[in-house]
């Protein structure tokens, strides 16, 4: 009746993971329960979960990212404090666990912190950046952030119910086809992949159109933010490159469900294809989750020097030379299988190449902050670490890249820290500084910068003591994802990391003490006319923040940094601009689509996991009526009269008069 | 602590920190134990290739390090001194450095890389007078077999190669895919069932390195490490002698029996071996041998695999 | 642009592009006093922006086939002792699936025009028409499906039948999905009648089934006409 799901499948004797699992079951209900009392379930049924606003998506997206990086933090910790004490002992996780905490940390890192929190700042930022109302989609952005909620819930599901993958994020066959992974752990993998894979899609999509076909009237290219442009880029991979992961992974579903040869050992199978096809995705996924970070302090950098970004045209070449190249790399995750020389030699020297893009990049960057006033907010620091931080990871990459090089270190901690440096010192910096600088227009109020800078130095700190030192156990031969090690040489930089993640969860704590104590002294800290930090682009023309139809008038673009010079007239004439002609606005309505959706998907997932069939065939045909049902709608938007808005309009434009004459000019 | 230290400290604590890690990574130029410490000539030019490429890039990083933190402190908004200069925002001479630098460093590069590549690939063998010295490598779950076809025994656990002598293995694997890896010695290859990748080693001087898997494969992964021994040529053939004298053979039902999974194998030896069998498990004529679970496993064409 | 220029100017073109002087007196006006095309004429309608998305949709199924036609030129000759594709093709059956497709796109090109016409009846016997012509295909498909299963020739028997079934099969689905697709929207042409939203899912309809169609051309010389040669 249930499958393969029986009582058993509740880790009922292992202390770790059920207590852990009770805890976060407890925690959940119990926040379930307070929003129930509290009567806040319609307020969020209204507002959040049926909102299909980029805005409000936008902010989801983030939050289940970083709810994620503090899960994917926790198995680091463990990780980390398990090889701290694992020398010629057993530590106290046993390798069935210890394995599948790496391949949890991995999976859950990329897809479910790094990609939603990008994707995330994406959807807030770039329709207010381009001057327009909302996205190409906006139900399709919906369902898109709920399949990937889907997705994380299922793969934090096997933490309670059953088990996860024991492979690594990459579940690499043999290893993961059903006579080496016999259990439900690749399975979870699999369909949180494959559902979260599709709203991922949806997502490219979306993006794609919107940035192509939907900006404020006088927006051309070349006047876009660069934040659009690497947003672009970031999406256009999305829609290459997720379609191969699909396939892949529907494949080895196909092979573990329907009993498929495509990666066995026997009937011809061919397992280094898997390999390829899976890096033929990889690699441009951690170009979809750089590029946005790059856009990000190329924003920020910007800002916070008073200057446009240094070499425009440049930086918008370098990110396209980056998104087409990064398709032709994909072989240096794996010199050591034996392509033979000139293979890899191609893809070694290709690899160079695209360093060539992103050296062009911190350079321009450094020559924006020439002849700047900056100053050192909290997300121009996170920016300053990241430029040290990720020169250094680059380096150690296109070390890497030669062949002869990554023969002694594939597979190393060397390439364990050089993908952490490149990561955390782009995508998750990238991930605070963006979120520092938008949470203002986000929520009217600015994070408390001491606390901010706290958390900088400590995780900048945090992150050269763990991953230095795995620089050098890497180079003293230690290989990744070892349970326990009995070489005494490593034991010292292990130890020391050791110490490090420490210092990284002090950098965690004054996050969170960060937030608390924002939202505590949010009238101090409270943005008054939309634009708290003297930013150059449309989003800070808004208030904060902003009504839900972004703009009252779509705002006419009339050069690049067009709000920039909106300001600079004002200031010149001591005056706003006249009032515009205000008219109702169309805006889509809200609608359930997607996470009822989301919800029978999960089912369906679940359902597949454990070979429940009846209830895969009601998912199926659930989330099929989903589909009619709302394409059945007849009312799909509603109208803001013209008043309301003119008196929405009205109220922004007296705060920033007031501004203008308080400050006659000079940056707030 | 000097004044300067001091300074530097103060001014800037990053300059510490970024100065701190190619200082660490150059120092370990003589770190024993690890790649950067080879003992076989293919090491010796893999590390070699390492170091130059690291001086290299070394050259264009680190004046940019020192570029951003300068820029950063000298441009901040309280330095009155600092020309603020908001036009300054396009400089084709700055372009042309900034993209001709990198691809002259690539282009010198992409020279290492080729050359590099063809003179160390894994397949092409290594110039010696001497005769390399033939070893057949299976990875198991989770231990390493070592075949020697012209002595006629084999070892579980243990590599005993003479030294000075090219060694010339062809791998595979008996289940799911591994990573053969003696860091002192230098490349690794993978290993992988029903294919044969080659490796060309050497070790200069008599020696005790450590080898290891560099591909997880599961459970016992950790365990799965092995003692690489050089020794000189009458200790090696002293070595066969006594590994022809060991209790077992290694045959087709002795191989079976090694197929099951099992770690923390102490190293032992074989007798003799089956002239036939690497290449039987090479081309899967003997089949895969099995996870943790047999009745689970998905349909299969050929029989289960004889217990 | 000179060193004159007002904070305002220089901020209107800061890399001294010079192509948009024409926007600097006119104040709260129009940006540009034309629309280029490339979307400076500020947002684009709503059948463009649904007609392109859903090309940038068709453009990722696209890329989704191509990793199962790469992973079946890998596998082609993986037959493992078994069949190979000569052994097993029925032409004729093919050749049918290909009739049948050919003409369910005509049908649907010819609903199309109806459409235009704004003819009830004439576009739900058009579509009619497509969606048997679709049904047809997927019987003969199933079949030979079934008899390839019949003779131990299933996907289960080598990593080449894997590839064929998968590829073939993954076709199969998307007409299939493209069936009932098809049936909710003469459903909905029949109870609401030519809305401008439904006339947008009809234009992303006929987009999706020629493109299967294209793909089908693809899967037919790749798989079928290739494969017989070996």
């Amino acid at each position: 009746m249930f499958g393969k799901l029986t009582w058993d499948a509740i880790p009922w004797n292992q202390p770790i993971p059920l207590v852990a699992g009770a805890v976060v079951v407890l925690a959940v209900f119990a926040v379930v329960i307070w929003v129930v009392l509290k009567g806040y379930l319609p307020y969020l049924w209204r507002e959040w979960i049926t909102s299909v606003d980029h805005k409000r998506i936008g902010v989801m997206y983030t939050l289940l990212g970083v709810i994620m990086l503090l899960r994917g933090f926790i198995d680091a910790i463990m990780m980390r404090s398990q090889q701290a004490i694992a020398f010629r002992a057993a530590g106290y996780l046993p390798p069935e666990h210890y394995d599948q905490i790496f391949s949890a940390h991995g999976t859950i890192m990329i897809f479910f912190a790094a990609m939603p929190i990008v994707i995330g700042l994406m959807n807030f930022v770039v329709p207010l950046q381009l001057g327009v109302r909302d996205v190409a989609f906006p139900t399709l952005n919906s369902t898109s952030f709920w399949l990937t909620a889907t997705g994380a819930l299922l793969v934090n599901l096997s933490l309670v119910i059953g088990e996860f993958a024991r492979t690594g994020w990459l579940v690499y066959p043999p290893l993961s086809e059903l006579p080496y992974s016999p259990g439900v752990g690749v399975d979870y993998y699999l369909w949180a992949l494959l559902i979260s894979g599709v709203g991922t899609l949806m997502t490219g999509i979306n993006f794609v159109t919107t940035i192509l076909k939907i900006r404020a009237p006088g927006m051309s290219y070349l006047r876009m933010t660069i934040f659009c442009w690497t947003a672009l880029a970031a999406n256009l991979l999305i829609v290459a490159a997720f379609p191969i992961l699909t396939a892949t992974l529907g494949m080895l579903a196909l092979d573990r469900y329907l009993g498929f040869h495509f990666f066995t050992n026997d009937a011809g199978g061919n397992m280094m294809m898997f390999i390829n096809l899976i890096w033929a995705w990889g690699h441009p996924e951690v170009y979809i989750l750089v590029l946005p970070a790059f856009g990000i302090f190329s924003e920020v950098i910007s800002t916070f020097s008073g200057k446009p970004l240094f070499n425009y045209r440049s930086m918008v070449a370098a990110t396209m030379f980056i998104c087409l190249v990064s398709y032709m790399v994909w072989l240096h995750h794996f010199f050591t299988m034996g392509a033979g020389a000139d293979v890899n030699a191609f893809f070694g020297i290709s690899t160079s190449i695209i360093a060539v893009g992103t050296g062009v990049k911190v350079y321009n960057w450094l020559f924006t902050m020439y002849g700047g006033r900056i100053r050192f907010t909290t997300p121009m620091l996170w920016s300053l670490g990241f430029l040290v931080t990720f020169t250094i990871g680059g380096m150690t990459g296109v070390l890497l890249a030669v062949p002869p090089a990554d023969f002694l270190l594939h597979n190393s901690l060397f390439l364990v820290a050089h993908f952490h440096n490149v990561i955390i010192a782009g995508v998750v910096f990238a991930a605070f500084a963006g979120i520092t600088y938008w949470f203002p227009k986000a929520f009217g109020f600015k994070l408390d910068e001491g606390w901010g800078k706290a958390a900088f130095w400590l995780s900048l700190l945090g992150f050269y003591v763990v991953f230095m030192p795995l620089y050098v156990a890497g180079l003293l031969g230690m290989t990744r994802r070892l349970q326990h090690y009995d070489v005494a040489a490593w034991r010292p930089w292990v130890l020391v990391a050791g110490i490090g993640i420490v210092i990284m969860m002090a950098a965690a704590a004054c996050q969170v003490i960060q937030f608390v104590v924002s939202v505590r002294r949010r009238n101090e800290l409270r943005d008054a006319t939309g634009d708290p930090w003297d930013g150059r682009s449309l989003e800070w023309a808004t208030t904060s923040p902003p009504p839900p139809f972004n703009f009252a008038v779509l705002p006419n673009v009339q050069g690049a940094e067009p709000y920039w010079g909106i300001k600079q007239r004002a200031i010149e004439t001591q005056q706003l601009s006249p009032e515009p002609k205000y008219e109702p606005i169309e805006m889509p309505r809200n609608s359930p689509t997607g996470f009822i959706t989301a919800f029978f998907c999960t089912m369906t997932g679940f359902a597949l996991i454990w070979h429940i069939w009846w209830m895969v065939a009601l998912g199926l045909l659930a989330a099929y009526a989903v589909f009619v049902w709302f394409a059945w709608r007849d009312a799909v938007e509603y109208s803001i009269p013209a008043e309301e808005v003119a008196r929405y309009d009205r109220e922004r434009r007296r705060a920033r008069e007031q501004w203008l004459a308080q400050h006659g000019g000079q940056p707030a | 602590m000097s004044s300067w230290a001091a300074f530097l400290l103060q001014r800037r604590p990053l300059l510490w920190r970024v100065s701190a890690a190619p200082i660490i990574l150059l120092s370990l130029s003589n770190c024993s134990g690890g790649v950067l410490d080879p003992q076989g000539p293919i090491g010796a030019a893999n590390a070699k290739i390492l170091l130059n490429a690291l001086g290299i890039m070394l050259v264009i990083v680190v004046p940019t390090i020192i570029a951003i933190l300068i820029f950063a402190w000298w441009f901040r908004a309280s330095n009155t001194r600092a020309r603020y200069r908001p036009d300054f925002v396009y400089s084709g001479g700055i372009e042309t450095v900034v993209w001709g630098i990198p691809i002259l460093v690539i282009l010198f590069l992409g020279g290492v890389i080729w050359i590099g590549s063809h003179d160390l690939d894994p397949f092409k063998p290594i110039a010696s007078p001497a005769k390399p010295v033939e070893v057949q490598v299976v990875s198991l779950d989770w231990k390493w077999l070592f075949i020697y076809p012209e002595q006629g025994v084999a070892s579980v656990n243990e590599l005993v190669v003479p030294a000075g002598v090219p060694v010339h293995f062809s791998l595979t694997s008996a289940s799911v895919m591994n990573m053969f890896f003696v860091p002192q010695l230098g490349t690794m290859i993978a290993t992988m069932n029903g294919m044969v990748t080659q490796l060309h080693l050497a070790a200069d001087k008599p020696g005790e390195f450590y080898g290891q898997s560099a591909q997880y494969s599961g459970g016992g992964f950790s365990d799965m490490n092995f003692t690489v021994r050089a020794v000189p040529q009458d200790a090696f053939a002293q070595w066969v002698a006594t590994a022809r004298q060991s209790r077992s053979a290694l045959d087709r039902s002795s191989y079976l029996a090694l197929c099951q999974q099992s770690s923390n194998v102490r190293p032992f030896t074989y007798r003799e071996v089956d002239a036939g069998l690497f290449n039987a498990v090479a081309s899967q004529q003997l089949p895969p041998c099995p996870g943790p679970n047999i009745e689970r496993a998905g349909a299969t064409v050929r029989p289960p695999p004889e217990r | 642009m000179s060193a004159t220029d007002t904070p305002f100017e220089r901020a209107g073109d800061p890399y001294r592009v010079g192509r948009s002087r024409d926007w600097v007196s006119t104040g709260a006006g129009r940006g540009h006093v034309y629309a280029t095309g490339h979307g400076e004429g500020g947002p684009a309608s709503k059948r463009v922006i649904v007609g392109y998305g859903f090309w940038i949709f068709l453009l990722s199924d696209i890329v989704m086939f191509s990793a199962f036609f790469a992973a079946h030129a890998v596998l082609q000759t993986a037959t493992a002792g078994g069949p190979s594709g000569r052994e097993l093709f029925n032409l004729w059956s093919i050749v049918a699936q290909t009739a049948f497709l050919l003409v369910s796109s005509f049908t649907c090109g010819l609903s199309a025009v109806a459409t235009e016409a704004r003819n009830q009846l004439w576009t739900q016997v058009a579509l009619l028409v497509t969606g048997l012509f679709g049904l047809g295909f997927l019987v003969l498909e199933g079949r030979d499906f079934a008899g390839m299963v019949m003779q131990g020739a299933g996907p289960d028997r080598s990593a080449f039948l894997s590839s064929l079934f998968a590829v073939v099969g993954l076709h199969g689905l998307h007409v299939s999905a493209g069936l009932l697709w098809l049936g909710t929207m003469m459903a909905q042409i029949f109870v609401k009648g030519f809305r401008a939203d439904i006339l947008r899912r009809l234009v992303c309809f006929n987009l999706f089934w020629h493109a299967l169609d294209i793909i089908w051309v693809a899967l037919f010389t790749v798989v079928y006409l290739i494969g017989l040669g070996r």
